[in-house]
């Protein structure tokens, strides 16, 4: 009895401990960060520490190097030919951009929801399943159970229940995209990127998206880019406005919003350009 | 400049009313509209017609042929000797050789052609495979009869130095170099039906940790399975249907076996050799051609609706 007390109590000094460092600590920790697409200059002297747990959201005009960025995060942009890199993004006090980083264990850990909804032709329950599975995880009933809290987790549980051995090309584009969140969630990552995730999806999916990442926050690092500034304004903590591939101005949402530094920042959030 | 005053729009020309101008002239083009649409469809009858039509042809001429030789003879009969004075009718001679060189040549073609595909598809560069896609093309064209004579004259003799109880007619070296024959073609239909699943599900696949190799076997290859089997069906029936090779280096032997090394005939190789010359037309021996013939055309009508049948019940749309 003494015993499960004891353990009672360590289990809920670590969640004591975590919870009061959240506040400040950083999960991506951009320094000097400049990439090139062979000749072009795509992202000039990016300095950037985005905290854990909160959403931050990367606005910009079209071309400004946002969706460059967030693929830097992952690694993704390495799929590119011709890419160089230079400076450092530090995550979880390693250098993500140095050779000897494992991509695979990166993107375990940090998820992505793409622009557009890209499920896996193949049944909801599989689309789910696959992350566990190329992980490693086999066991039937585990994956059930992943599958189940995956999909609740992502609001979509209700919607497909009925039906989770049917391709998931069946659903509607919102479903879609939720079911890739869902698919993100199935690994428990650390992060979740975010790339325009909702600009092919009609107001009212796109609403259930930002409720989702609202809630997906309390236990995520959500980075999202969107070209929509109310979007930005709704739904994120801090946001970084970029412009040809230099940070402008990087704060909280509100500061950026009402209270803007930069002249630039103010002409494009009150749509002067962009 | 005058036309461009007259009108009352900054255009130079004035579109609509050239328009109203030329639908006069329509009469002419209107005719075209009803016409083409039947002359195409005569021209895509042909193929319709001539394949009704050839079917016809065997089937008479098979017919005549069971009305002296049973069918159930034909297909039990391992022995095959129609110039004897005793003549057998089996086919079962034939249909081993056929389907053995078949298994040997696909052993060869499957996995080669399978893994170029996905070499070319998933890991090579725009260069590489720029330069390898003509270069495979190329060894789809070399004609049957030089794969024949190479397997006949290189290949036999270069097995034979290590394996010394090969005939010099065999049917393991034409299944080899039809195997060869066949890879550039499963390698490339493979190889399209992965090209053309969309780069974002790999994307996505990528992004949640997965490897290349994982994303290729897990992801890329079930989306494009139906073509991939596709292409293996095709290969199949090219190597069912295949003569050239296997009557120049597997030679004329009758055996009913399934020894490697042994001299056996196909379905097609049968058919070249009877037809040669030595068959008076309505002799038993004449008909035979055509009960082969009709075996032949069912072996691949088998294959192509089991084809038909596997890459639909396996398809994974995107």
């Amino acid at each position: 009895m003494s015993m499960l007390m004891e353990r009672k109590m360590t289990v809920e000094n670590d969640k004591h401990v975590k919870k009061s460092s959240n506040s400040h600590r950083i999960v991506y920790d951009t320094k000097d960060l400049n990439l090139w697409y062979s000749n072009t200059h795509a992202l000039k002297d990016i300095n950037l520490a985005i905290n854990e747990k909160e959403v931050t959201a990367i606005i910009g005009p079209s071309g400004c190097g946002k969706s460059t960025y967030i693929k830097t995060l992952n690694r993704m942009v390495e799929l590119v030919p011709g890419v160089r890199t230079t400076g450092s993004i530090t995550y979880k006090n390693k250098n993500i951009l140095d050779k000897s980083f494992k991509v695979e264990d990166l993107r375990t850990q940090v998820g992505m929801v793409f622009q557009k909804a890209n499920p896996f032709p193949k049944s909801i329950y599989e689309n789910i399943a696959y992350g566990p599975k190329i992980h490693g995880i086999r066991n039937k009933k585990v994956l059930d159970e992943i599958v189940e809290t995956s999909l609740r987790g992502a609001y979509i549980w209700d919607e497909v229940k009925d039906r989770l051995n049917e391709n998931a090309y069946g659903l509607s584009g919102g479903q879609q995209q939720r079911l890739c969140i869902a698919r993100c969630l199935a690994i428990q990552p650390d992060v979740i990127l975010m790339d325009e995730p909702t600009s092919a999806l009609d107001p009212k999916s796109t609403l259930k998206i930002e409720e989702l990442a609202q809630e997906l926050k309390k236990d995520y690092s959500i980075i999202i880019v969107t070209h929509n500034m109310q979007q930005a304004a709704r739904i994120s903590d801090k946001t970084a406005f970029f412009l040809n591939g230099e940070v402008i101005e990087f704060d909280d949402t509100n500061t950026i919003f009402t209270n803007p530094a930069d002249n630039r920042t103010e002409d494009y959030i009150s749509g002067r350009f962009g | 400049m005058a036309k461009n005053s007259d009108s009352k729009t900054n255009n130079a020309v004035n579109v609509s009313e050239m328009i109203v101008q030329n639908k006069k002239k329509k009469s002419m083009s209107n005719l075209m509209e009803k016409l083409v649409p039947s002359f195409l469809f005569l021209l895509a009858s042909i193929t319709v017609l001539t394949t009704i039509g050839i079917l016809y042809t065997l089937l008479l001429e098979a017919i005549q042929f069971f009305k002296a030789v049973p069918i159930w003879e034909f297909f039990t009969t391992t022995e095959l000797k129609p110039l004897s004075q005793d003549p057998q009718f089996g086919v079962l001679p034939l249909i081993s050789g056929t389907l053995i060189s078949t298994v040997i040549a696909m052993i060869v073609a499957g996995p080669i052609g399978l893994m170029s595909a996905i070499y070319l598809s998933e890991y090579a560069s725009d260069k590489v495979r720029k330069v390898f896609k003509p270069l495979l093309e190329i060894l789809a064209g070399i004609p049957t009869i030089v794969y024949g004579f190479f397997a006949f004259t290189f290949v036999t003799p270069l097995i034979r130095t290590f394996w010394p109880e090969l005939g010099a007619t065999n049917i393991l070296s034409p299944g080899l170099v039809m195997g060869v024959m066949i890879i550039p073609m499963i390698a490339s239909l493979s190889e399209d039906a992965m090209n053309s699943v969309p780069n974002s599900i790999r994307e996505g696949s990528l992004a949640m940790g997965a490897t290349r190799l994982e994303t290729t076997f897990k992801v890329v290859i079930p989306a494009a399975f139906s073509g991939i089997i596709a292409s293996f069906v095709l290969g199949i029936s090219r190597a069912i249907g295949e003569t050239m090779i296997v009557t120049i280096a597997s030679g004329s032997s009758k055996n009913f076996t399934f020894d490697i090394t042994q001299s056996m005939q196909t379905m097609t190789a049968y058919i070249v050799e009877v037809s040669g010359g030595e068959a008076p037309a309505g002799s038993t021996i004449y008909y035979s051609l055509y009960a082969v013939a009709l075996t032949l055309f069912v072996f691949t009508l088998i294959m192509n609706l089991l084809a038909r049948y596997v890459s639909r019940k396996f398809r994974e749309e995107y």
